[in-house]
């Protein structure tokens, strides 16, 4: 199985592989932020009072959460482009990086508004009746008492979100690329052995949930601290 | 001081107020009794704007509280407090953090005189000691003593509660009603939904019974305690006192 271990397991390659780790764990911290960014947004827009703002929000998370990522990443960079040519007239030479960013932003941001809607919905009805009471406003009560205590309720939802965007950055290897993935198959294909670079891949993104896991649960209690 | 005036609320199918009235004067305590479902908190709900009923009008020194006059209408509110049963107090913030929280935000108070204040509203209610506490570390009774206290940092003339002691344990009712006793002896008008008839005794001036969404009776608290009129007020007063 394993027929070129020796030849895989050298310094170079592993500093490759740990190259190709740092791109699939800065894809996904980018796309993590922009996509709370996002979650925000859709979350504000889901509980608008305004009708067109409420559909905007389902009509997103319901598209993205309905199509598979790899699908969204193709048809993202196929599309840009096109648009591009149509608009300047001239060939744009694509940063398949930025595209896989911007395509796992959108899907993450789908996942974000659900994520901050249901904490914000988490929180007891009574916090808001209470403020109304004292006679906050609905912004100072948000601000105030609500998301503080929503805060608390997104974050692990959120750390697994992020684990499972340091996963999915793999299928950015379909556009070319060179994240974790896409090294370890080059590894693959350069010494006829896929095992081997596959299996330190798996190492790799172990190493990252892993310790993304231990960090959350470290921070979730903190948080509980005044529970 | 308030003047409730034909007021209706429906909540889908079921009537929960049809057609109630009631005036409640400056200094009063006034008891809101009845079986559950009778309508008391939806009526209490209703005064402080927490429900907006679907008939009706409520005044305020003579002028209406009306929804749509909206820098008017959060003026008036402001006039009440309001205490919950579930206490709704702030867990992520401190005793002293949940007093003070309003006064800066709404009153516009310094840091250094909101916290004076709540400071001797803390004292008042006997828990001074306890206000750099998270409320989760606070026994039932002293939550709603805090709540109490949030809410007379806002300087009301006016005191509503939704049966402030239902939720707590029984060895801890005491020294709730205790405090609300004290606030009677100072003046303050209240309207109290309860099921504490000893309180609505001994510490109300009048009792307004309810039941099925209508006020059956409204009479002084020892008038009505000793000589009910009505057959349903006769029928609770029968089913709430065990002897």
């Amino acid at each position: 199985m394993f027929v070129a271990l020796d030849k895989v397991f050298t310094m170079e390659n592993v500093l490759y592989l740990g190259k190709g780790a740092l791109i699939s764990l800065g894809m996904a911290i980018l796309s993590l932020l922009i996509g709370l960014v996002l979650g925000v947004l859709g979350a504000s827009a889901k509980r608008s009072r305004f009708f067109i703002l409420r559909a905007i929000g389902n009509f997103y998370v319901e598209i993205i959460r309905g199509t598979p990522m790899l699908l969204q990443i193709l048809m993202l960079f196929s599309v840009v482009p096109s648009i591009y040519t149509a608009i300047t007239g001239n060939v744009l030479r694509i940063n398949v990086y930025l595209i896989g960013v911007i395509a796992m932003s959108i899907n993450s941001g789908a996942y974000s508004t659900e994520l901050i809607r249901s904490g914000i919905n988490g929180v007891d009805k009574g916090q808001w009746e209470a403020c109304e009471t004292l006679g906050l406003s609905s912004w100072q009560t948000m601000k105030l008492v609500i998301l503080p205590q929503a805060f608390k309720l997104i974050v692990p939802p959120v750390i697994s979100e992020f684990i499972t965007l340091i996963k999915d950055s793999s299928l950015t290897s379909c556009i070319g690329a060179i994240e974790l993935l896409k090294a370890s198959q080059v590894l693959g294909a350069r010494y006829y052995d896929a095992m081997s670079p596959y299996t330190l891949a798996a190492i790799f993104y172990l190493i990252m949930t892993i310790s993304i896991s231990y960090i959350g649960k470290h921070v979730e209690k903190r948080l509980a601290a005044s529970d | 001081m308030i003047r409730v005036e034909h007021l209706q609320k429906n909540f889908g199918q079921l009537h929960a107020l049809k057609d109630v009235s009631l005036e409640v004067d400056k200094g009063e305590i006034v008891s809101l009794i009845g079986p559950s479902g009778s309508g008391k908190s939806t009526l209490l709900r209703c005064i402080h704007g927490l429900e907006k009923p679907d008939r009706g009008n409520i005044y305020m020194n003579d002028e209406l509280m009306d929804p749509q006059n909206k820098e008017k209408y959060r003026e008036q509110r402001n006039h009440m407090g309001f205490v919950f049963q579930h206490f709704n107090l702030f867990p992520h913030m401190t005793v002293l953090d949940n007093l003070n929280l309003a006064q800066t935000e709404v009153l516009g108070r310094s840091k250094e005189e909101a916290t004076k204040k709540s400071l001797e509203l803390l004292k008042r209610v006997g828990l001074q000691e306890k206000k750099d506490a998270y409320p989760n570390n606070l026994s039932g009774g002293q939550k709603q003593r805090v709540a109490i206290a949030r809410a007379l940092c806002m300087d009301p003339d006016m005191m509503l509660f939704d049966e402030p002691t239902s939720a707590l344990d029984p060895e801890m009712i005491k020294e709730v009603l205790e405090v609300m006793k004290d606030l009677g002896k100072h003046g303050m008008t209240m309207i109290v939904v309860t099921h504490e008839m000893g309180f609505a005794r001994k510490v109300g001036s009048r009792v307004v019974f309810l039941d099925h969404g209508e006020i059956i009776e409204d009479a002084p608290s020892e008038e009505f305690f000793s000589n009910p009129k009505s057959d349903r007020a006769k029928d609770f007063l029968s089913k709430v006192f065990y002897e």
